[in-house]
C-alpha cells in the first residue's frame, strides 16, 4: 500500500521548467532519496511535499489526503533544512518544543517528548543550551529531533549533510538511517551525493533535468542503469567507443582488439556505440575467460583504500580502480600492463 | 638523533616568534585624523562642559549649576524634550519598520528598494533651517498643502487644532528625519532574517502570527529597540530644527542650553554647562543600552 504518492507532478517557474510529470509511491516506512545534480528540481519536489511551492500541475497524497494544496503548517510532514534553521533565540529544548507548543500540548508532555528527543539524538546534556553554543553536527542532530518531536506522517531531508565535514557527515548519515528504522518513519531524502544515497536509501531516485531517469534499490542503480544519464551520475564509468557491434554474439572491435560482453540480441545500437564497464571491474593480468587488453600506463593516482589507474590502450583511455593492499607491487607511469574484464561485468551503451 | 634535530628546530622557531614584534604603526595612519578629530571635538569640548559645569560666573568652584537643574522650567524642558523623542522615535522608528519590512521581506521590486535607501541616505541628514523652512512651505499656514487641502477638500488643518509650530507639529517635523533613519538601520536586521526560520515555523505547524511572536520579532527586538534608542538620541539633541521652527516657543532643553549660553537675558554658561551634562549623561546611557542590545542581535544573527 502507498503511503505516499506524487501523481504527474510538475513545477514551472514562468519559461523554466523545474519538474516535469513526477510520478513516484513511496510505501509506508520506506526511506527513499531523490538523487541528481544541482538545478534537477530534487529540491523543489522536496518543497512541493512540504507545501512551500504549489505544483502547476500533478497531485501529491499522504496516506490517501490529497494534500496537493494544503497549507504548509496543516501537513504534518517534519523537514529539515540544509542549514538546520534552528530558532537562535529559542534553547534547544524550547526549539524541540516548539511544534509541540504550537499543536498545543500540556507542558510536562511537551517536556517528556522534548527529553525523549534528545536522547535519540544523544544529546540530552544540552537541553539549555543556545544553537550557536552547538557544533554543527549537533545542530542538525537537533533540527532532526525537532521535526521528529511532532510525529510527522512523512520526514523530508534537504541536502542536511552538506554543510558538515567529511566526518561527521559519514558519522551522520548512520545516525539517520538508524533513527528513520527505529520510528518507521517514511523518508524522503533530497541529496546530490552518490555515496549518501546509496548508502542509506531503500530506493534511490535518479532525476536529471526536471524529470526521473530512474527508479530503484541501491545496487540495481549501480549495477543497472537504464539510462546513460544514470549510468554516468552514478559512481565511475569508462565509455569507450567500440565498432563492428554483434549483438546476436555479443562481440565488438574495441581499441582495435575483440571483446565479449553479454549478448542482448533486443537492444537497439545508437549511432556511436560505447562499451560501458565500472572502473572497479578491470583487473591488471589476465584471466581466464575475460576479455584482456594490452595498454601502457598514464597515470597512478593514490586515493587511500584505493588506486586509480589511467590506461592508454591504443587511442582510448581506461580508468582502473585497485584496491591498495600492502604487499601488492604497484605500476609505475609508463609500465605495460594487461587489463581484463569479465563479459559479465560490461554493457553496451 | 631525529628528536634532537626536531627538538633544535623547535627551539629555533620558538626563538623566532618570541621575538618582539614592531607597533604596526603604518596600519594605525589611516585612523590619526579620526583621533585627533575625536580629541578636539569631543573630548576637549566635554571636558569643558563639565568643568565649566561645576564652576560659576566668577570662575569659582560650586554645585550651584546641578542644583538649578531642579528648576520647575528645566524639569519641564528636558520632560518635553523626552516627549517629543519618544513620540518622534516610536512614529518614526514604527513607520521606517513598515517601509523596510516591505522593501525586504514584502520583496518589492529592487528598484523600490534602491530608491528608498537612496532617499533615506539623504533624508536623515536632512535636518535644520531647510527642513524647517520646507515644513513650513508646505505645512505651515500658508504651506502649500495646507492652502491645497483647504481650497480642493475644504479642510483647514489649522482650524482642527493643528499646528506646526506645536509638539506634534515638531514631532512631525522631526519624523522626516527619524523614519529614514529607522530605514537604514534596520534593514539589515531584516535581511538577516532567515528565510528558512518562517518555513521551519510553518513546517512545525505554526501560522504567520505566531512565526512572527515567537521567533522573529524576539531576534529582531534588540535592533528594533535599539534602532529606536538611536532615533531618541538623535531627536534629544535636535536643535536647530526646532530653534528655526518654533523660534523657542517650545521649551526644549537643547533651546534652554542655547539661550543659557548664547546670553541675553537668562545668560548663566554654568548653568548651560550642567544642562549639557545632563545630556550628555542621557545621551551616553542611550549609547550603551544600544550597543549592548546590538551586540546581542548580532551574535543570534552571525549563525
Amino acid at each position: 500500500m502507498d503511503f505516499l504518492s506524487l501523481t504527474n507532478l510538475s513545477k514551472t517557474f514562468g519559461a523554466a521548467t523545474a519538474v516535469e510529470d513526477f510520478n513516484l509511491d513511496v510505501e509506508k516506512g520506506e526511506f527513499v532519496s531523490l538523487l541528481g545534480p544541482s538545478g534537477c528540481g530534487k529540491t523543489t519536489t522536496l518543497r512541493m511535499i512540504a507545501g512551500f511551492e504549489l505544483p502547476s500541475t500533478g497531485k501529491i497524497t499522504v496516506d490517501g489526503e490529497d494534500i496537493t494544496n494544503q497549507p504548509p503548517n496543516q501537513r504534518n510532514v517534519g523537514m529539515v533544512f540544509q542549514s538546520y534553521a534552528l530558532f537562535p533565540n529559542l534553547t534547544i529544548g524550547q526549539n524541540i518544543g516548539f511544534g509541540l507548543e504550537v499543536r498545543k500540548m500540556p507542558k510536562p508532555d511537551i517536556q517528556k517528548r522534548t527529553l525523549e528527543m534528545l536522547e535519540l539524538v544523544h544529546l540530552e546534556k544540552h537541553i539549555n543550551k543556545y544553537p550557536y553554543q552547538l557544533s554543527g553536527g549537533q545542530q542538525q542532530r537537533i533540527a532532526l529531533a525537532r521535526a521528529l518531536a511532532i510525529s510527522p506522517r512523512v520526514l523530508l531531508l534537504d541536502e542536511p549533510l552538506s554543510a558538515l565535514d567529511a566526518k561527521i557527515r559519514v558519522e551522520l548519515r548512520l545516525e539517520i538511517r538508524r533513527i528513520q528504522q527505529t520510528m518507521a518513519i517514511t523518508t524522503i531524502y533530497v541529496t546530490h551525493d552518490q555515496e549518501e544515497a546509496l548508502s542509506l536509501s531503500d530506493r534511490v531516485v535518479v532525476m536529471s533535468q526536471g524529470h526521473i531517469e530512474q527508479i530503484g534499490a541501491p545496487t540495481d542503480i549501480y549495477n543497472d542503469p537504464s539510462t546513460e544519464f544514470v549510468a554516468q551520475f552514478v559512481g565511475q564509468l569508462n565509455m569507450i567507443p567500440v565498432t563492428e557491434v554483434d549483438l546476436r554474439k555479443g562481440t565488438c572491435i574495441l581499441a582495435g582488439q575483440r571483446v565479449k560482453f553479454e549478448p542482448s540480441p533486443n537492444q537497439i545500437i545508437s549511432s556511436e556505440p560505447r562499451l560501458a564497464i565500472r572502473p572497479e571491474e578491470l583487473h591488471l593480468g589476465t584471466g581466464e575467460g575475460r576479455n584482456a587488453l594490452q595498454g601502457r600506463v598514464e597515470s597512478v593516482q593514490f586515493l587511500g583504500s584505493v588506486v586509480r589507474l589511467r590506461v592508454h590502450v591504443d587511442s582510448a583511455i581506461f580508468s582502473a580502480d585497485l584496491f591498495n593492499e600492502r604487499r601488492i607491487t604497484l605500476p609505475r607511469a609508463g609500465d605495460e600492463v594487461v587489463i581484463s574484464f569479465p563479459e559479465q561485468s560490461c554493457w553496451l551503451i | 638523533m631525529l628528536n634532537n634535530q626536531v627538538s633544535k628546530q623547535t627551539t629555533k622557531r620558538d626563538a623566532r616568534s618570541a621575538r618582539p614584534v614592531p607597533f604596526p604603526w603604518r596600519n594605525w595612519i589611516g585612523v590619526i585624523p579620526f583621533f585627533i578629530f575625536v580629541f578636539l571635538f569631543i573630548l576637549l569640548p566635554s571636558i569643558t562642559l563639565l568643568t565649566g559645569a561645576f564652576r560659576d560666573n566668577a570662575g569659582k568652584l560650586t554645585l550651584s549649576n546641578f542644583v538649578g537643574l531642579l528648576d520647575p522650567s528645566i524639569i519641564n524642558a528636558y520632560w518635553v524634550t523626552i516627549k517629543i523623542s519618544l513620540a518622534s522615535a516610536v512614529g518614526g522608528g514604527v513607520l521606517g519598520f513598515l517601509m523596510a519590512y516591505a522593501v525586504t521581506i514584502g520583496k518589492l521590486p529592487t528598484s523600490v528598494r534602491n530608491t528608498l535607501m537612496t532617499f533615506s541616505g539623504v533624508a536623515s541628514n536632512f535636518a535644520g533651517v531647510p527642513l524647517a523652512f520646507a515644513f513650513i512651505a508646505t505645512l505651515g499656514r500658508t504651506g502649500l498643502v495646507t492652502v491645497l487641502l483647504k481650497n480642493i477638500l475644504g479642510l483647514n488643518l489649522y482650524d482642527q487644532g493643528f499646528s506646526l509650530y506645536s509638539f506634534w507639529g515638531l514631532t512631525l517635523t522631526y519624523m522626516y528625519f527619524q523614519f529614514p533613519l529607522m530605514v537604514l538601520v534596520i534593514t539589515s536586521a531584516l535581511d538577516g532574517l532567515k528565510n528558512e526560520w518562517s518555513e521551519a515555523a510553518e513546517n512545525l505547524g505554526a501560522g504567520k502570527s505566531l512565526y512572527w511572536r515567537k521567533v522573529a520579532l524576539p531576534i529582531l527586538m534588540p535592533s528594533i529597540l535599539g534602532s529606536m534608542i538611536l532615533l531618541f538620541g538623535n531627536a534629544f539633541g535636535a536643535y536647530a530644527t526646532a530653534y528655526s521652527l518654533t523660534g523657542g516657543f517650545i521649551n526644549l532643553i537643547t533651546i534652554v542650553i542655547g539661550s543659557q549660553i548664547k546670553g541675553d537675558v537668562l545668560y548663566n554658561p554654568g548653568l548651560g554647562y550642567a544642562l549639557a551634562v545632563g545630556m550628555i549623561i542621557v545621551m551616553a546611557a542611550m549609547m550603551a543600552i544600544y550597543y549592548s542590545l546590538r551586540r546581542r542581535s548580532e551574535r543570534w544573527l552571525r549563525l
